[in-house]
């Protein structure tokens, strides 16, 4: 019987929702780490039953977690991240250098091959990866030996390495996005990295059209086209069909073209689902209606989907790693927002239920399939 | 054997019971020594106090015994005799922030 896991981020702990494929009626597991911020939480595609966990605290630090039972027992594995020899500096918010400094580990990604290696996204922004399960984590230094390193500058939530995307049909081909310095893509694994932010326009940069220092809020991709990225920018939502080496603008009739999340479903690889946040200062979803728009032609064209969301008096937020997708028949679609409740749709988005109203303010959600 | 008293937090990720540990420190009692001598017993507390390069104290961390804030003073600076003996324990403390 299939089913789905899936694993939420809060504020104040960790959560795993479980359901059988119907998705109607689900168990819900947790706190774990209660009191811990939990960044996010990820299985690895090969064994989905190891899990890796992302715990911080700003008093105590980075601790990270692996399971090896999908999530019921846990033990404590490496959390040292010490950057590859002289770390030298970034871009603060006021424009002068500032050395780098790990913080925490806002994002995990499994191997597509190997359930002990894992890439992680950290702040200040670096990719680190382990091959021994997490007991060990080196950087890749390539990404901030760009060049453009000293020129990166944090966004308001902090200069994060946020989303990786590892190419399914050539793993040697990894994307990964910054706030705010952009999309960068290796070809060879890791060691050389480009900057691929061509097409995009940022008004609140000096040069609009710059290489780098554009604020990325998420990458999205279907595992049939790699070449094909989605991106949500801070005001802007995006397409690429030739890996990133050109972006074209796909907001076309949102209400909003800011938000957080983007993704796309697992089995029409050209419907993608958004939620549009007002911005540039409230950041909740616009007159208080939270409302997902999904578009089935790629962008331009986008429909809202507002079935069993509040459509009054909802200011919640949405956060960039608290959307993903099941790849059941029908698709399911989940995301988590800053007022606690995880939403969860089994058709594709056209209805949706929330499995849980009370968390703490959701970090990330991640979606397990289930044999 | 020295008296430790753990945050929470700690506790938990340690997977101790009660508010205190015990730790035996080797060479100089010192504030370095116990600090090694807690992470030796309990790996899984490396970099939850103090940087795993630096040794420096994380900052929103404190370090009390015998009334006194034992924070900042250097990593060679011997405990107190009160602590050394087992008489008083020493304190990690998660600061009071935040609101």
């Amino acid at each position: 019987m299939s089913g789905v896991r899936v694993l939420v981020g809060t504020r104040k702990g960790a959560f795993i929702l479980t359901s059988d494929g119907k998705r109607e009626r689900w168990d819900v597991a947790g706190p774990f780490f209660g009191g811990w911020e939990m960044y996010h939480l990820k299985g690895s595609p090969v064994d989905p039953n190891r899990l890796y966990a992302s715990q911080s605290s700003g008093w105590f630090g980075q601790v990270m977690q692996r399971s090896s039972d999908g999530g019921k027992t846990w033990e404590t594995v490496g959390n040292k991240f010490v950057y590859d020899g002289v770390p030298g500096t970034h871009q603060w918010y006021d424009g002068t250098p500032h050395p780098w400094e790990f913080k925490r580990v806002w994002h995990l990604e499994p191997s597509l091959t190997d359930p002990d290696t894992v890439y992680a996204g950290v702040e200040d922004a670096a990719l680190f990866r382990t091959t021994d399960g997490g007991q060990n984590w080196a950087e890749m230094p390539g990404l901030r030996g760009h060049g453009s390193g000293p020129h990166w500058q944090p966004g308001a939530g902090g200069l994060c390495l946020h989303t990786i995307l590892i190419d399914p049909s050539n793993h040697q081909r990894i994307y990964i996005a910054i706030s705010a310095a952009g999309a960068f893509r290796t070809d060879d694994g890791g060691t050389t990295w480009q900057p691929i932010n061509k097409g995009l326009h940022s008004q609140y940069i000096p040069n609009p059209n710059a290489e780098v220092g554009h604020c990325v809020h998420r990458l999205a991709m279907h595992r049939s086209r790699p070449g094909t990225l989605f991106m949500q920018k801070h005001w802007d939502v995006m397409r690429t069909d030739n890996g990133g080496d050109q972006w074209v603008e796909v907001s076309g009739n949102l209400p909003t073209d800011f938000g957080f999340v983007i993704d796309v479903h697992a089995h029409e690889p050209e419907t993608i689902y958004v939620v549009p946040i007002k911005s540039d200062s409230e950041h909740y979803p616009p007159d208080g209606k939270l409302r997902v728009y999904r578009s089935k032609t790629g962008g331009n064209e986008w429909e809202p989907l507002t079935k069993g969301l509040p459509q009054k008096d909802c200011y919640v937020n949405v956060l960039r790693d608290a959307m993903s997708v099941d790849s059941l028949d029908k698709c399911g679609v989940y995301f988590g927002t800053s007022g606690g409740q995880v939403y969860a749709s089994a058709d594709a988005g056209d209805s949706w239920n929330a499995i849980v109203h009370d968390l703490p303010p959701v970090v990330s959600v991640e979606a397990q399939t289930l044999a | 054997m020295v008296r430790v008293v753990l945050p929470a937090h700690l506790r938990t990720l340690a997977r101790v019971g009660g508010n205190e540990v015990q730790v035996e420190l080797s060479g100089p009692p010192t504030l370095r020594a116990v600090l090694d001598a807690i992470e030796t017993s309990y790996p899984v507390l490396r970099g939850t106090i103090r940087d795993h390069v630096t040794e420096k104290r994380r900052p929103f961390v404190r370090f009390f015994a015998c009334e006194e804030d034992l924070s900042h003073e250097l990593p060679d600076t011997p405990l107190p005799d009160a602590v050394v003996s087992g008489a008083e324990p020493f304190l990690v403390v998660g600061a009071t922030a935040g609101g």
